[in-house]
């Protein structure tokens, strides 16, 4: 069953197309949960699966099943802890999550695509869906803004889209074949040349889109601040996970002569890294200022990539792991505080230690460990990574990188300062679920343990790039 | 692992360190906020008593690191859960659990609010602190040494003074900054060391050229001086002293400064001799412009704890200046008046915190004539204030006394210009304590009670301590002799090696 958790996404957004001409709202939700746990488990299950399908275009391997996992998780987590979709429209709601559904079902399927056609044809799949679900929102105020974030998002991807396809075409002409495998044996030699170099490039952009890496993170903050907080809780999260498989992929074909290619990086990690931090300080939403992190936090993840080394590879999966942890624990927080679905400025969180302790806490053990304080994951991610970066001989890369934490503080500590020390604005008490505290509990555990004890994550990440060289 | 001696049976160390970190876990769990008071008490008490076999235990004439504990941790990194103690680290650890449970007493009645997470606050604090000094793999450092911030941030930024927020914050940047500087250089240890290491004694005996030596040095420099803090790096000192509550102050001022200097002692002068050496003379100068400057800012308070804060500059200018003169005196000298400051700042701190508790004023001039009052009070107020301007027979003179002849055996100069910090610390000291006893006694006042029996239980420690190691140093030097000495051999044996023989004792 080398196809299993794609199956049963497949079927799975079959059954909820069929709830979406019913139109039943509350089992809809309850369809996409059990659909993202049968995933999970089937996917967990076929983790030691290898083999190929559909003429080698689809590669299962220890690698492209360890992200199945990931992913199906994280989307399972996602729609568990938005409880009520409280600000999605009502007649949308079984539509909005076929698409959940239907994209988690594309990143499943761009994991394991070892074949360029096969590659793009599964990341549209997932982000049309994508593009669906952000307008979605229910137009309480009659801003928009909804509306402006997805025409924003749409035109952004369909630029990096078309220059990706191009790219693609590049790498089509220079080696004659759309299978990586064979690219990756042909183009050693022809890595010195502009044309591969520019190739590569241009595909890489188009998971650098994804990442919402500097310079193709434009459409991020309005996105982020348009689409309702479910929605942003997933696009902060699960398609990250998808990126950087894929760029794992692409930027192995430019080892190891590829300097050119680790110097490209390098500038993208230096200008997402400051961007993304400086912007973050002035942020009053809070989904805006997650999001202008996030491309912080992209920065610091090309730093594992440029190595293009197995150990720096493994410290990448580590660290975007941890990252997808950090950010869930936070979006977690948002869409409990959030009554109505209304976006979150971080002046609504004060006092938040008085109104739900729990909830204080599990946003401050996310900010903290998305500033990379020891003992959260954060911290052991960001010094893996430095150290691989340190070893890759990139010395100015790794003093603006740690430069970078200490700006980044502020900002975490600022959000952290109006839960815990400021006075409450509203005083009624936050009323979390059953499967709300399970979550944030397990989050944080999760957070604290993959800092203190990395070893077997990283073990994991470390057989998993070992599959793919 | 010839350096470490491997504790046989009981561990010891963890347990020192652990054991606050389970108490604070538990102290959620409780019923009640005086529930939470007393059991912190009980938990850092039995730290404390726990501890002193650490010190029974210890054998003074290796310098090999004892208690020692090896497990590997992510094998992958090849870091490693490597705890010991030598002659240095030893009292450090004792100062910390002393002084811990005095802290939850100071707390007592000053903390009204949220007293549990408080408390938790303050287990955890101890759990890290403890842990710093023991650590001897350079990650487990590493993340202790951060770990401790956050615990701080909250003690400053939820029970502070009315700028708390402004002072914690200030407060958690600056430490941070310097310290991703820090694991920059220990990182770039790792990747030079052959075969890669974080282990912190065989980094010590590795080989480094002259320029990597000055880059590490330049980034363990800029986070211990930060910590310590060091003139031109205190800025951020004042503030979070000043809006602390009383036990984050004495904290603050007794263990968490001394983990700058300790950084020095532990990291830089073994690991990066050549650059200690170059730098020397600069690092020199830099601390007696600490001394000077902390001494005639001092002066110029009115607010007791931004007194007291300054006179901390200077006090550690005095430390520094003994590490950096790289000679048996000076260091001996330096760390017994680490320990020196921690009981004399700390009880200066907790008689500030009493006078505060009674007029909700620091000021000197609310505070003024309260002599008539409280005598009891102002009696160990005074013996403190003599004991910090390093008056003889008390603990300071000893300390103070060391670093200057070291000093004067490296450079006349330098020593000499130190001096007048001494006579300034007496000049503001004496005005604090006679605006406190005599001055405007008309100030018309309330009642003020003089100190109950758990605030005498509180002081009187401190008093003997000031008292014991004024007029008996001897096991207090002792235990960290050996250690010291092996020390200078390492400095020395890497100055030997190479040009500049000449400036070594």
């Amino acid at each position: 069953m080398l196809f299993a958790p794609e199956l049963i996404l497949l079927l799975g957004s079959l059954l909820l197309f069929i709830f979406t001409l019913t139109a039943n709202n509350n089992h809809a939700r309850k369809m996409a949960v059990l659909i993202g746990i049968a995933a999970s488990i089937v996917s967990i299950a076929s983790i030691n699966q290898n083999g190929f399908l559909f003429f080698k275009a689809y590669q299962i391997d220890m690698f492209s099943q360890l992200f199945k996992v990931l992913i199906t998780i994280s989307m399972t987590v996602v729609l568990l802890f938005s409880n009520e979709m409280k600000d999605i429209t009502p007649r949308m709601k079984p539509e909005y999550y076929l698409f959940l559904v239907l994209s988690s079902l594309g990143l499943v399927m761009l994991v394991s695509s070892v074949e360029l056609i096969t590659l793009f044809v599964a990341l549209e799949l997932s982000s049309f869906s994508l593009y669906l679900m952000v307008p979605m929102r229910d137009d309480r105020e009659g801003l928009r803004t909804q509306m402006e974030a997805g025409v924003k998002y749409i035109m952004f991807a369909v630029m990096t889209t078309g220059i990706m396809l191009f790219g693609m075409s590049y790498l089509f002409g220079l080696t004659g074949t759309t299978y990586l495998s064979e690219i990756a044996d042909l183009l050693p030699k022809l890595i010195k040349e502009p044309a591969a170099i520019v190739g590569i490039a241009m595909v890489l952009s188009g998971f650098l889109f994804k990442l919402a890496v500097f310079p193709f993170h434009f459409w991020v903050p309005d996105v982020y601040q348009g689409a309702a907080n479910e929605t942003t809780s997933f696009i902060a999260s699960v398609p990250k996970l998808g990126a950087v498989a894929i760029l794992i992929r692409i930027t192995m074909l430019a080892a190891p002569e590829g300097t050119m290619i680790v110097k490209l990086l390098v500038i993208c990690a230096i200008c997402s890294m400051f961007y993304g931090n400086l912007a973050a300080l002035v942020q009053k939403d809070i989904k805006r200022l997650l999001g202008f992190s996030g491309i912080a936090h992209a920065g610091f993840v090309l730093l594992g990539l440029l190595t293009l080394q197995q150990e720096g590879y493994a410290t990448s999966i580590f660290y975007i792991v941890g990252y997808v942890l950090m950010n869930m624990a936070c979006f977690l927080v948002l869409c409990q505080v959030s009554k109505k679905g209304e976006n979150i400025e971080i002046a609504d969180l004060s006092g938040l230690y008085h109104r739900s302790p729990l909830m204080a806490f599990t946003l401050a053990t996310g900010m903290m460990a998305l500033a990379g304080i020891p003992p959260f994951v954060g911290f052991m991610g960001k010094f893996m990574l430095l150290a691989g970066a340190l070893q890759a001989k990139q010395l100015t890369l790794v003093i603006l990188a740690a430069l970078n934490t200490a700006i980044a503080i502020y900002y975490y500590l600022s959000v952290l300062k109006v839960a815990y020390c400021d006075q409450p604005t509203a005083t009624d008490a936050i009323e979390v679920n059953f499967t709300t505290k399970a979550l944030s509990i397990a989050l944080i555990l999760a957070i604290i343990t993959m800092g203190v004890i990395p070893e077997q994550m990283l073990t994991i990440a470390n057989q998993a790039v070992a599959a793919l060289l | 692992m010839d350096f470490l001696v491997m504790n046989e049976g009981f561990p010891l160390l963890s347990v020192l360190i652990f054991m606050p970190l389970a108490g604070a876990l538990v102290t959620m769990f409780l019923p009640s906020e005086s529930a939470a008071r007393a059991w912190a008490l009980i938990v850092t008490t039995a730290c404390a008593l726990l501890s002193i076999s650490l010190y029974t235990g210890f054998d003074a004439s290796t310098a090999q690191y004892q208690f020692g504990e090896h497990h590997p941790w992510i094998s992958q990194w090849n870091i490693n859960y490597t705890l010991g103690v030598d002659g240095i680290s030893l009292l450090l650890i004792l100062l910390t659990t002393m002084i811990m449970p005095f802290c939850v007493l100071a707390s007592w009645n000053y903390i009204a609010k949220r007293v549990k997470a408080f408390m938790v606050c303050l287990m955890v604090m101890e759990c890290a602190m403890i842990g710093v000094f023991a650590a001897l793999d350079f990650v487990l450092f590493y993340i202790l040494w951060e770990a401790m911030l956050i615990p701080m941030y909250l003690i400053i930024g939820i029970w502070g003074g009315p700028r708390k927020i402004y002072a914690s914050i200030k407060f958690f940047i600056y430490t941070l900054a310097g310290s991703v500087m820090l694991l920059v250089a220990i990182i770039a240890l790792y990747l030079t060391s052959a075969p890669h290491t974080f282990s912190i004694p065989m980094l010590m005996g590795g080989q480094y050229s002259s320029t990597f030596q000055l880059l590490v040095f330049l980034a363990f420099f800029l986070a211990f001086a930060i910590k310590v803090p060091m003139f031109p790096f205190h800025t951020w000192l004042p503030a979070a002293h000043v809006e602390a509550p009383t036990a984050g102050s004495v904290i603050l001022a007794s263990i968490l400064l001394k983990m700058g200097t300790y950084g020095f002692l532990r990291f830089c002068l073994p690991i990066t001799p050549l650059a200690t050496i170059t730098l020397m003379p600069y690092i020199l100068w830099l601390s007696v412009v600490a001394i000077l400057y902390g001494g005639f800012t001092a002066l110029a308070q009115k607010d007791m704890k931004k007194l007291i804060a300054y006179s901390s500059v200077g006090h550690m200018g005095f430390v520094t200046l003994g590490i950096f003169v790289l000679n048996v005196q000076g260091i001996e000298g330096a760390i017994l008046q680490m320990i020196n400051h921690g009981v004399t700042t700390g009880a200066l701190f907790l008689c500030v915190g009493m006078i505060y508790e009674r007029t909700h004023s620091r000021e000197l001039d609310q505070a003024s004539g309260i002599g008539k009052q409280m005598p009891i009070f102002v009696t160990f107020l005074a013996f403190f204030s003599l004991s910090s301007l390093a008056f003889p027979g008390t603990n300071s003179f000893i300390g103070e006394f060391l670093i200057l002849a070291g000093g004067f055996s490296r450079n006349l100069i330098i020593a000499g210009a130190a001096i007048p910090g001494a006579i300034l610390a007496a000049a503001y000291m004496l005005r604090m304590l006679q605006k406190v006893i005599w001055g405007g006694v008309d100030n018309p006042k309330q009642k003020l009670n003089d100190l109950n029996g758990r605030e005498m239980v509180i002081l009187a420690p401190f008093l003997l301590f000031v008292f014991w190691i004024g007029l008996g140093p001897e096991p207090f030097l002792s235990v960290m002799h050996t250690s010291v000495a092996h020390l200078l051999e390492q400095v020395a044996s890497a100055a030997n090696s190479t040009a500049v023989v000449g400036l070594m004792p």
